[in-house]
């Protein structure tokens, strides 16, 4: 019940994001989902992708620096109190949220949140007891 | 504010010993030739680092028989003091040694000077003549806001402030607001400090509601680090005073090598009954002529505990003999416009490149391509650490990567005493090169 997300690092210069998408675009890669945390002077940049071997190879061949973290991906209702509900169970268990990120699934009825926990399989779990629909990877990569 | 002109019994005023720093030329020389003989029959017989750099070079004490014959003598660079840490440079028992001061070295040991009681009283009185010719004295008070510890500026002008009778308020660095309330309680007329805390000091000043121009100060005695016209310009019309340059080093003795005098402005008498100066190529070690730039090398010739002879200095200066309307007979020194080697002075403190090297050396996980980034920004100077990140240290969570940032510039201020802002940039971002990699910017040169 694991995403694999990829991270890469980005310096804050005009350009740099724009040659990610480039490469990215280059290789025939699509992005499914992606979140930037920045900072004053850099930006973690995180993606889901179609093809994550694919996505790293090409990025690292352009010197980026691209790391791999495996994050929570979960389908809630795109109504008021969908992701509210799911909070609520994770901090009645004290689970911390180190970040998330969410979209919006073509259909437009249910969204998906990625969700990066520190521990990754009570959070799962948790979940899981709660009803929530945990998504598989493969699912994630071809939504 | 700066004034134009003095009457004559103020310029007298000015000189605090008048016999030694208007002698004639061939009078002045005469000493200076009888000191470096003692001299180097001295070192050469007490040190056995001299006797050992004598006989290579294949001179002896006895070949100096007039000023020209200086340049016979072996140079003595940083390293050899380094190599002879603590004490081996010494030319007296450490039982006459009553001072130690340091300054900061590159591998993190410091370079160690000793004092003996004559030596203090020299510095002492030398201190005294440089704040005399910057226009301070006896009934002036004088806020000292040098750094006082192991480094020598904060003692050194405690000393000669108490020597030419003035009061001193030993107010070292910091807490800069309380600065600001003591200089307006206690009505300080003369402040000595680095130039950039000077405009510090005018900066906080003014946030704090207090008018400098309104307070008594009549004189800036500034060093410890370069500075422009234009710097000092903005310093005379912010804070209301005459701001002179001065010039030391610890290896030499501190502050009071050399200094401006408030009627001219124009280069730093070097007191040379004390030290001989030189301008050597700092290439091939040939000394240079008045008037032609390069290193500043000094002879110290009156000190007993740490003597030196023909020191490197690696500052980059001139040299000029023509008169100074102020009567002093004495050499001037330029502005230091740079340094022969990579050494930065990062607000008053020496930094080379190589120690922040080491500090991230020591780090396994960072890179070692790092490029330095000095500037100034509000007055102070600004010291930017970057270095390239790899796949071993990135993380995708923020913090991870800014604990990493703040791990380093805690270690670089531990070592370094100086506080710098690091980044972590993208691999492969700072230049490589095949010979001598630019490890530093400096933006300052205004």
């Amino acid at each position: 019940m694991r995403v694999e997300q990829i991270s890469i690092f980005l310096e804050n210069k005009a350009g740099r994001l724009a040659e990610v998408t480039r490469v990215l675009s280059g290789a025939g890669v699509n992005i499914r989902a992606l979140s930037l945390a920045d900072t004053s002077d850099f930006g973690i940049l995180r993606l889901i992708v179609n093809d994550n071997d694919k996505a790293k190879t090409v990025l690292k061949e352009h010197g980026f620096t691209v790391g791999k973290t495996d994050v929570v991906a979960v389908e809630v209702e795109d109504r008021p109190g969908g992701l509210s509900s799911i909070l609520n169970i994770l901090s009645k268990q004290n689970i911390n949220v180190e970040y998330m990120y969410a979209f919006v699934q073509h259909s437009g009825k249910n969204a998906v949140i990625i969700f990066r926990f520190d521990d990754i399989d009570t959070a799962v779990k948790l979940l899981q007891e709660n009803n929530v629909k945990v998504l598989e990877g493969k699912t994630v990569y071809t939504l | 504010m700066a004034r134009e002109q003095y009457s004559l019994e103020e310029v007298s005023d000015m000189i605090y010993d008048e016999e030694f720093e208007t002698l004639p030329r061939e009078a002045l020389e005469a000493i200076q030739l009888k000191r470096l003989r003692d001299l180097a029959e001295r070192v050469y017989a007490i040190v056995p680092f001299y006797k050992k750099a004598f006989d290579e070079q294949g001179v002896k004490p006895d070949d100096i028989k007039s000023l020209e014959d200086l340049p016979k003598l072996p140079f003595t660079m940083k390293q050899d003091l380094r190599d002879n840490y603590p004490f081996g440079m010494f030319a007296t028992p450490m039982e006459n040694v009553v001072r130690i001061h340091a300054s900061s070295g590159t591998t993190g040991k410091p370079t160690v000077v000793g004092y003996t009681r004559r030596d203090i009283r020299t510095w002492s009185e030398l201190m005294a003549r440089t704040l005399a010719a910057a226009g301070a004295h006896k009934g002036d008070i004088v806020h000292n806001a040098y750094g006082y510890g192991l480094f020598t500026g904060g003692l050194g002008f405690h000393y000669g402030a108490e020597r030419l009778g003035a009061s001193v308020i030993p107010v070292s660095g910091g807490n800069t607001k309380r600065q600001i309330l003591l200089m307006r309680d206690f009505g300080a007329t003369v402040i000595t400090c680095t130039p950039s805390y000077a405009l510090r000091l005018a900066d906080v000043a003014a946030e704090e509601g207090v008018d400098f121009k309104a307070l008594k100060f009549r004189v800036g005695v500034l060093g410890a680090e370069p500075w422009t016209e234009n710097i000092r310009n903005e310093i005379e019309s912010r804070l209301g005073l005459d701001a002179v340059d001065i010039y030391g080093l610890s290896e030499v003795m501190g502050p009071g090598v050399a200094v401006e005098c408030v009627e001219a402005k124009h280069g730093l008498h070097i007191f040379e009954d004390h030290f001989i100066a030189e301008i050597i190529n700092p290439e091939t070690g040939e000394p240079l002529p008045y008037g032609e730039p390069g290193e500043l090398v000094f002879t110290t010739l009156t000190k007993e505990a740490f003597p030196l002879i023909r020191y490197r200095t690696r500052d980059l200066s001139v040299l000029h003999r023509e008169p100074c309307r102020c009567g002093r007979n004495l050499v001037r020194m330029g502005r230091i416009t740079g340094r022969s080697d990579d050494m930065l002075i990062i607000r008053g403190v020496n930094v080379f490149p190589s120690q922040i090297e080491s500090v991230l050396m020591a780090r396994k996980e960072v890179a070692p391509h790092y490029l330095l980034i000095v500037d100034r920004k509000e007055r102070m100077d600004t010291l930017e650490v970057n270095v390239e990140i790899n796949e071993e240290i990135f993380s995708d969570a923020v913090k991870d990567l800014q604990n990493i940032e703040g791990d380093i510039e805690k270690d670089i201020k531990d070592l370094l005493g100086v506080s710098c802002r690091v980044r972590l940039v993208e691999p492969k971002t700072i230049q490589r090169s095949e010979g001598k990699a630019q490890r530093v910017i400096d933006k300052r040169k205004t």
